[in-house]
Formats: C-alpha cells, structure tokens, sequence
C-alpha cells in the first residue's frame, strides 16, 4: 500500500508540475523563449492568496480568484515591458531579461512580505482524508483536488487551443509568426493571451502547491520552477500534452526517488532522469522533430 | 568555394590586416584592462582608497572575470548555451580544497599548493567536461541549454553528499550520504551540505589576476587559431563547415572541455578564497550570473564580459546604501540595460546621441561575428 501512497503524491506532485510546464511550454512555443521567471508567479499567486485570506479574512476560494486574475495582469504586464522590446533579438537576450524579472519579483516579494517563511492555510481545509483499504490507503484532499484540477486544465486547454478561435490563432502564432500576421492574426494579441494564460494558471498551481506543502517564502517558486521546466523539456517543450506527461513522469520519479532511494538525491535523480531521455530523444518525448534545411 | 574556405581556417595565421586588426586590438584591449585593473586596484588598496569590503572583492572580481572568458568560449565561440558553468566551478573548487589539504603537510609554499591544485583542478574538470560532454554536444540550442543546467543540479545535490576527510595517518577517506568513523573533526575536509570548513586560504590577488592573465591567453589564442577559426564557422553554419569536413562534434567537445577545465581552474582559485565553502553556493543562480556577464558584455566579446563581470561583481556592493533595495535595484538595472542594448530602436536612438556628442569620434572596431552569432 505504500507504494499506492507514494504513486498519489507523485501523481499530485506531478499535476503541479504540469499545470506550471504548461505556462513553460506555451510560451516557449509561441515565442520561443524561455521565460525563467515563470516560477516567480506561482510565489506571487500564492502570497496573493495567502494575503487575502489571512489578513483580509476572504474566503480562501476567493481569494485563488483574485489570485488568478492578479498574476494573469502580472504576466501581461511583464510581456509587454520586458519581453516584448526584445522580440526578434534572439533567444539570449530574452533569457538574460527573464532572469532579470525572476530576480525582481524575488527581490520585490522579499521587501514587500519579509523572508520568513509563511505557513500556507490549505484551500481545503474544510475536507476530510480519505481513508481506505482499512486505513494503509490514505488520500488527502490536497492530492486528489490538485489532480482533479490537472486534469480539467488539460481538458479545458486542449479544447481551447483547437477549438477557439483565440486558440487557433495562438497556434498559428507558433507555427509560424510571419506568416500568421499575413493572414491577418494580430500576433501581439495572441502572445499577450499567452503569458495570460500561462500566468493565471501559475497563480492556480501556486495554491495547489502550497495547500500541499504549506512553506511560503520569495524564493519558493524557483526550484519547482526550474523542474517544471525540466519537465516541459522532458515531454518535448511546445507540446501541451507533452508537458502534461513530462510532469507527471517527473513528480512520480521524484517522490518515488525520495521514498525508496535517498531524499536527498532525488533532485539528482530527477535531472539525471532528464539527460537519459534527451539523450533516447533529443527533442523530449512529444517533441517535434525539426529537418534542418541547409 | 570549399577549398577557399576550408585553406583560410587552416592557415596558421591569418594574414596582415585581418590580423592586426582584429586579433591583436581585442588583445591589446583585453590584457590592457587586466594590468590597468591590477595597478589601479592595488594602488587604491595600498593608498587606503578603497574599502575593507572592495578589496575582498579582490579575488571573486578576478575569478569571475576568467569564468566570463571561459563561458565566452562556450556560448561566443562555439555557439551553445551552457547553464552548467558553476557545476564545472564547483567540481574546481572542491578538489582544489581536497588537493591543498592533502600537500599541506608535505608542500610548504602556499603559491606551489595553489599551482598543483589549479592543475588538478583542470584535470578533473577537464574529465567531467568530456564526459558530459560527449553525449550532449549532438543536442540544439535550448535543449543544450537544460541539460547542461540539469548538470549543474546533479553536481551540486551530488556535492551535498560527499564526505571527504583525512585520517591521522594522513590517509585520504571517501564517503557517500554518512560521515566517516577513522576521522575526527579536524580531519574533516568536506561534510557534506555544510561542506569545506577550515580551508587554509591560499589565493591572493596576484596570483587571481595571473590565473586571469592565463584564461585570456588560452582563449585569445584559441580564437586566432587554425582550431578557433573551425569552431567559429562551425556556430556560423553548422551545414557549411560539416560540407567541408570539419568534425563538428570534436571541435564542439574541444570548446566545451577547454572552458570547462578554465571554469574549474577558476573555482579552484575561488575555494582558495574563502575558508569555508558550501555546496549550496553554486546553483542555477551561479551558472546564470556567468552567463549574465557573457551576454551584458555582448556574446563573444572577450573584453566586454570582463567588464561586465567586473561591474557586476562590484555592483551590488556598490548599491550598499540603497540598502534593502540593492538587489531589487540590480535587477532592474539589469533589465534596462539589456532592452537599451539589444532593442533595435532604443539602440539607434543612443547611437544617435552619442554620435551627436562626440562628432568626430572613430567608429569601434566591434567584434562584428560574435554579435551575428546571438
């Protein structure tokens, strides 16, 4: 039964990395940088919410509401001042910015809220664990909702992205920039829904992350960011569902690492995991294979 | 069209005016700031002009400086993004800190030490650059780029394990996740996550600013010759240089493991440094901030990233009154400076000043492929 308890969290552990890969993995593909500062967000949200309802005493559902919209603005507003002035000047000049906004929302978080560490109140409190299997089976309420919301994301993201209209364009975008402008796209608009979207979902994963592992500090976002990251590569970065495996796969290896190898060589694990299938397939797991033309 | 270009990246040297002009100014530029950085440097020091902080800022500005050329070689020369540097760092420092500690005993002269440890550590270095190197270099761009960053992370967790330590009969213990039985505390080297304690320091600024001077002399010279001019072309097109039988991979590998054996040299004079030294120093942030003076100094120029290196080291002491605010400051510093530079617009306009300022001002002589290849 263990192992069944060590697979939930893995798999609650791996839908946050997903729901963050995915804010990773659409704006890589729509503008092909790689946005370092995507794991500040989730922080951001979460204080957000973590303020709300601790000091305004709002409802803790609200507040993830409020939290949403609050990191949707903030992604926004960093497309259109950091990242927007350096479109098409290559990908390192863009990466060096991003890392410059990582390092400013940190530092703004640190002033702003202190450098203690808050302790999270979970979204749901107000549920039971469930017990099962005479009580060797335990699921909290956290790992079954994170993984609950996982999978409407997904479902609500793929529909989104092949059925809008909106979404539609954002694939367009991707595909190909020049050309999507010809037929008439507004290509700003569509990288702005982007980082809109990829931002609010940052806020949900935020909530979800710390309702499981309820230690908030300004540099919480950074390590679940880069594995994130790590797994939106790991599932081929650009591809939704790629993000959404790669996610998954990693959380289960890395809870599973924790429990039956070494605590701390999980994280070693983890990235070791990633050179190997990088190594089988160079472009991830759902990654499209790019011919070179000469 | 081949042969022609295939006989100008074998030529020994490149002829006359090529030459002087571009190898020998970005030379000349390139020592020059090291020795006037030096001389003005320790004067300060010596005349009481700079401060207690500054000058322990001695040592890291140095280091730094050659971790900047050595990443330059990676990301300038050949063309790949490495987020890994400060793993190769860390495996620099830490067998330099085991190397010193073994010939304490043994070697007396502090400046003998340092020689072999830096050697050791570009060694050791050097076979961990290969060894990663080898599988990863048939991978592109933002792929390189992770994996090399995952690199980093297993360096650093795997650091945060190791146990090192000497027992009374002088004899070197390893361990792996516990501590070691035949060692008492003072023969301790490296304790896993808390890592080296009691490190006898062994760097100084002379002895940085050489390692510097060395570093530059590597690079400067890679770049100007026959093998330096097969890597360019190979980040130029990859496709034209494989046509005319370049080996792509082994000149990729051969960038890669030079600047992994300078960064290593450059960590080993860094541990020297300090008398303690934890594993957690060299994270992602570590291998980003190299990166950070590669791109601010402008990607592939050898000089540019050693000023910016510099500055940036000198810069969050320097922002000491603003106090809470520093490292929000520096962000946004790094943020402005980065749009005024790379955006197209902003960056006509400032060229429009400044040519307004100063009429009759010769154009620089900019290291033009470098800013191509970004």
């Amino acid at each position: 039964m263990s192992l069944l308890n060590s697979l939930i969290s893995g798999l609650s552990l791996g839908s946050v990395y997903a729901i963050i890969a995915l804010g990773y993995t659409m704006v890589y593909g729509i503008s092909k940088m790689l946005n370092f500062a995507h794991g500040d967000v989730i922080m951001v949200g979460a204080y957000v919410s973590f303020l709300l309802t601790n000091h305004a005493g709002m409802n803790a559902w609200v507040s993830l509401l409020i939290a949403i919209a609050t990191c949707t603005v903030l992604g926004i507003v960093i497309e259109r001042l950091a990242y927007r002035p350096l479109r098409g000047t290559g990908s390192l000049a863009v990466l060096i910015t991003a890392i410059g906004v990582s390092y400013f929302l940190q530092n703004a978080a640190l002033l702003l809220w202190g450098a203690d560490p808050r302790m999270f109140t979970s979204l749901f409190k107000g549920f039971k664990t469930i017990h099962a299997a005479n009580g060797s089976l335990t699921i909290t309420p956290e790992s079954l909702f994170t993984i609950l919301a996982n999978i409407i994301i997904m479902i609500a993201l793929t529909l989104f992205v092949s059925k809008t209209k909106a979404g539609k364009a954002m694939r367009a975008v991707s595909e190909d920039n020049g050309a999507a402008q010809l037929m008439g796209i507004n290509v700003n608009q569509s990288i702005s829904l982007t980082f809109a979207i990829g931002s609010g979902l940052a806020a949900i994963a935020g909530v979800l992350m710390c309702s499981a592992y309820p230690v908030l500090m300004p540099t919480t976002g950074a390590m679940p960011g880069i594995k994130a990251f790590t797994a939106a590569v790991f599932g081929g970065i650009g591809s939704i569902p790629g993000a959404m495996i790669g996610g998954l796969i990693l959380g289960i290896i890395e809870i599973f690492s924790r429990a039956y190898i070494s605590s701390e060589l999980a994280d070693a694990i983890v990235f070791a995991c990633l050179i190997i299938v990088l190594l089988i397939k160079p472009t991830g797991l759902l990654g499209k294979k790019i011919n070179e033309k000469v | 069209m081949a042969d022609k270009i295939k006989k100008s990246i074998n030529a020994k040297r490149l002829k006359g005016a090529v030459r002087n002009n571009q190898y020998r100014k970005e030379a000349i530029i390139s020592y020059g700031i090291l020795v006037i950085g030096f001389i003005l440097l320790q004067l300060g020091a010596s005349a009481g002009l700079i401060g207690r902080n500054l000058q322990g800022q001695f040592v890291p500005i140095c280091v730094y400086m050659s971790l900047a050329i050595a990443l330059n070689l990676v990301v300038g020369l050949s063309g790949e993004l490495s987020l890994g540097h400060a793993g190769f760092m860390a495996i620099g420092v830490f067998t330099g800190i085991i190397v010193t500690r073994i010939l304490e005993s043994s070697v007396t002269a502090d400046w003998l030490r340092l020689i072999i440890a830096l050697i050791a550590s570009a060694v050791v270095t050097s076979i961990a650059g290969f060894i990663i190197g080898i599988p990863i270099l048939g991978l592109r761009g933002d792929y390189l780029a992770i994996v090399t960053l995952a690199f980093g992370e297993i360096v650093r967790n795997l650091m945060n394990v190791l146990y090192f330590g000497l027992d009374k009969n002088g004899k070197l213990h390893f361990a792996f996740n516990h501590t070691i039985e035949e060692v008492d505390t003072s023969g301790r080297i490296i304790t896993g996550a808390i890592g080296a304690t009691g490190v006898h320091k062994t760097a100084s600024f002379a002895s940085a600013t050489l390692l510097t001077a060395f570093t530059l002399f590597v690079v400067l010279n890679l770049k100007n010759s026959k093998q330096g001019r097969a890597i360019m072309s190979i980040r130029d097109n990859r496709i034209a240089g494989e046509s005319i039988g370049l080996n792509v991979r082994k000149y990729k590998l051969m960038a890669f493991v030079m600047s992994a054996a300078l960064a290593g040299m450059a960590g080993c004079m860094f541990g020297q440094n300090y008398s303690t030294m934890a594993p957690a120093k060299f994270n992602v942030n570590t291998s980003v901030l190299i990166l950070v003076f590669v791109v601010l100094g402008g990607i592939g120029n050898i000089w540019g990233g050693m000023i910016a290196a510099a500055l940036l080291t000198v810069l969050p002491e320097a922002l000491r009154q603003f106090a809470d605010y520093r490292m929000l400051t520096y962000a946004i510093v790094l943020i402005v400076v980065m749009i005024c530079t790379y955006n197209p617009a902003i960056k006509a306009r400032i060229s429009g000043i400044v040519k307004k300022l100063k009429p009759k001002k010769k154009k620089h002589g900019k290291d033009k492929t470098g800013k191509e290849a970004a």
